[in-house]
């Protein structure tokens, strides 16, 4: 059985189609990500598959639930990181993953959020004080934590220093290891052929490849990811 | 758990410094004017200090400066401003030589009154008014006296009737006046509109604000994709709102009461009367406020749901202090039973009004229309919830538009 099945998925906006019938699978551990340049659709797919905003048309299903009949279901087995998400100012980060803890049934969840966020003696300090960075690698433990078989991550590197955006490859890498299946969007076609196992290229809410990288880059005779999107667009 | 968890973090993100400040402050605002009043009622209780130069030795010049004398501190006999104004002094009254021989020939005497006013402040005002009882007092001691010489019984002549007064309210026969039957009730219309006005606004506007702070934030999002049902979202604002603004209404509370304090005068006991609350009243009080409250703040998780951020969450706060405010001074300046039916029916449609008028309703016994306003407050309560509910599950609020099929 798949991770996520996406069969023809459309979702508009008024009189916009922003995403065109879109279909896909990932499998389970694997690392899969929708490349696609800004307003390509691709938030749009994960706020739907994140159970946050609701599809015009087409098939989900995530581990077998189906999307819009079990999302409560769906709920307890993934973990969305949004682009941009911001977290409780008032609290520290240790405050934050135990709210966020007590959600779920685990017991070490928030020891676990703090080896992952790497945050040391500043998980006591609030968040408010957190540079960019922190504040990303605390969500992405937030998210992580909870040990979800599907983890969303809408441009999980977004605005960070070179540091901080190889911590998180990093981190992700490590989890896919561990069991979890990941879903990521990205902008950045270098980052996503650093870390993903297939990617869906994506324009104008349609996707127009699916593959490995180094499968595509051979397709299309390219040097990396960048080269082929272009390529495929043209 | 995920409810209480809920709850926790709302009191946490809303009780913050920058939302108790603005509190403690009109509280200490309240109780500095509280004092100020108090001081400025004692020191008009308190003897006006004066200076009395007195030219006449005749009899009723006399009467004058002993009434003077019994309510006023005298500092100096000398016709000397300077004087009067160096001891403190805030009249310098000068009685002429012929001032008792004018009066007993039935010419109008005069009294030379300098009054020393050292600022323009409401206390000098309240010392001022006093020194000028007190000289009515004194012209009233002359007039008995003449009045006597002429062989006119004085307290006669000055009250030759009495007022044996009864007021008829509410079928019900009362032997007082009908201002202090005002004054008795208009503490219900003032006090708790206020004091439910107040409650409502800030546990209205905590809730939008938590709505526009999550937006703003970026928390929402990730709230959504928790595992915890959107009611139990929407319960956790409402209630930890609820708190909040409880918490916020009783330092208000405490501040105006204090503040209120100072202008207590002349108590009644209507109770005799029948105007008294029972334990079950004071129940149904706190049920009509609950239910007001739970309305209100369904209504704000409502309103809410439309705030991009902190920003525009202020601005949607308007429509619920209009609802809270209009009712507020309808009730305090005309009561419900005088006003039209149209006003009537725009008035009990608002939910914060059924508590303001809660009180006075009860203490005449009728019940119905408390207890119509109850169950009115919880049906809209339930609306409103079931709105929020819906709007939680579409796509209004993250993208503000609805789905269409």
């Amino acid at each position: 059985m798949p991770a996520v099945e996406v069969k023809n998925l459309v979702k508009r906006y008024g009189k916009v189609e922003a995403v065109k019938g879109v279909s896909f699978s990932v499998e389970e551990n694997e690392i899969f990500g929708l490349i696609g340049p800004n307003g390509a659709g691709k938030t749009t797919i994960l706020r739907i598959l994140a159970t946050l905003i609701k599809k015009d048309d087409g098939k989900v299903k995530i581990f077998g639930y189906e999307l819009e009949k079990n999302d409560d279901e769906i709920r307890k087995i993934i973990s969305y990181l949004p682009e941009e998400a911001g977290a409780y100012k008032n609290m520290t980060g240790y405050q934050y993953l135990t709210f966020i803890a007590k959600f779920f049934d685990g017991k070490d969840m928030v020891e676990e959020g703090i080896k992952i966020s790497k945050l040391g003696r500043r998980i006591n300090d609030k968040i408010e004080n957190y540079s960019k960075g922190m504040i990303r690698r605390l969500l992405l433990a937030r998210a992580l934590m909870t040990k979800p078989k599907l983890a969303i991550l809408d441009e999980p590197t977004a605005g960070l220093d070179v540091i901080n955006a190889h911590e998180i490859r990093n981190i992700i890498k490590e989890f896919a290891k561990k069991g979890t299946t990941f879903l990521i969007s990205s902008h950045n076609m270098l980052e996503v052929e650093y870390i993903c196992d297939r990617i869906a290229l994506i324009n104008e809410g349609k996707i127009i490849e699916i593959d490995t990288p180094s499968n595509l880059k051979k397709k299309y005779d390219a040097k990396n990811i960048e080269e082929v999107f272009v390529k495929v667009v043209k | 758990m995920s409810l209480i968890n809920i709850i926790k973090k709302e009191v946490k993100e809303l009780l913050t410094p920058a939302t108790i400040l603005p509190v403690v402050l009109m509280f200490i605002i309240f109780t500095s004017m509280g004092n100020f009043f108090g001081e400025a009622k004692e020191k008009a209780q308190a003897m006006p200090k004066i200076g009395l130069a007195c030219y006449d030795n005749g009899s009723i010049a006399k009467i004058f400066v002993e009434a003077m004398k019994e309510n006023c501190e005298i500092i100096t006999k000398n016709e000397s401003i300077k004087e009067v104004k160096e001891k403190g002094g805030i009249a310098l009254i000068k009685i002429p030589a012929n001032f008792s021989s004018n009066i007993e020939n039935f010419s109008m005497a005069k009294i030379e009154i300098c009054w020393i006013v050292k600022e323009l402040g409401i206390s000098n005002a309240v010392s001022l008014g006093n020194l000028r009882n007190v000289i009515d007092e004194a012209k009233e001691e002359v007039i008995n006296y003449v009045l006597n010489k002429e062989g006119i019984n004085a307290s006669f002549a000055s009250e030759p009737f009495a007022l044996e007064e009864k007021t008829i309210f509410k079928e019900k026969e009362i032997n007082v006046p009908p201002s202090l039957l005002f004054q008795f009730f208009s503490t219900q219309s003032t006090t708790i509109p206020i004091i439910v006005m107040i409650i409502i606004l800030t546990s209205g506007g905590m809730v939008i604000t938590s709505m526009g702070m999550e937006k703003e934030n970026k928390t929402l999002e990730t709230l959504l994709t928790l595992p915890i049902k959107r009611r139990s979202i929407i319960a956790g604002k409402i209630i930890g709102a609820a708190i909040v603004g409880f918490i916020i209404a009783i330092i208000y509370l405490a501040g105006f009461s204090y503040y209120m304090q100072s202008f207590s005068t002349e108590k009644i006991d209507l109770a005799s009367y029948g105007f008294k609350l029972g334990i079950i009243d004071y129940f149904i009080i706190a049920l009509s406020l609950f239910s007001a409250l739970l309305a209100g703040l369904s209504m704000c998780i409502v309103i809410g749901s439309f705030a991009k951020n902190y920003k525009s969450a202020q601005t949607l706060t308007l429509p619920i202090s209009a609802l809270a405010i209009i009712p507020m001074f309808i009730i305090m300046f005309k009561g419900y039973a005088s006003l039209p039916l149209a006003l009537k029916a725009i008035i009990f449609a608002i939910p914060f009004s059924h508590p303001m008028m809660a009180t006075s309703f009860l203490l005449m016994k009728e019940y119905g229309i408390v207890l119509a306003g109850i169950a009115y407050s919880l049906f809209f309560a339930l609306i409103c919830i079931a709105i929020a509910s819906y709007i939680f599950k579409t796509d209004l609020l993250l993208i503000g538009r609805i789905r269409r099929k």
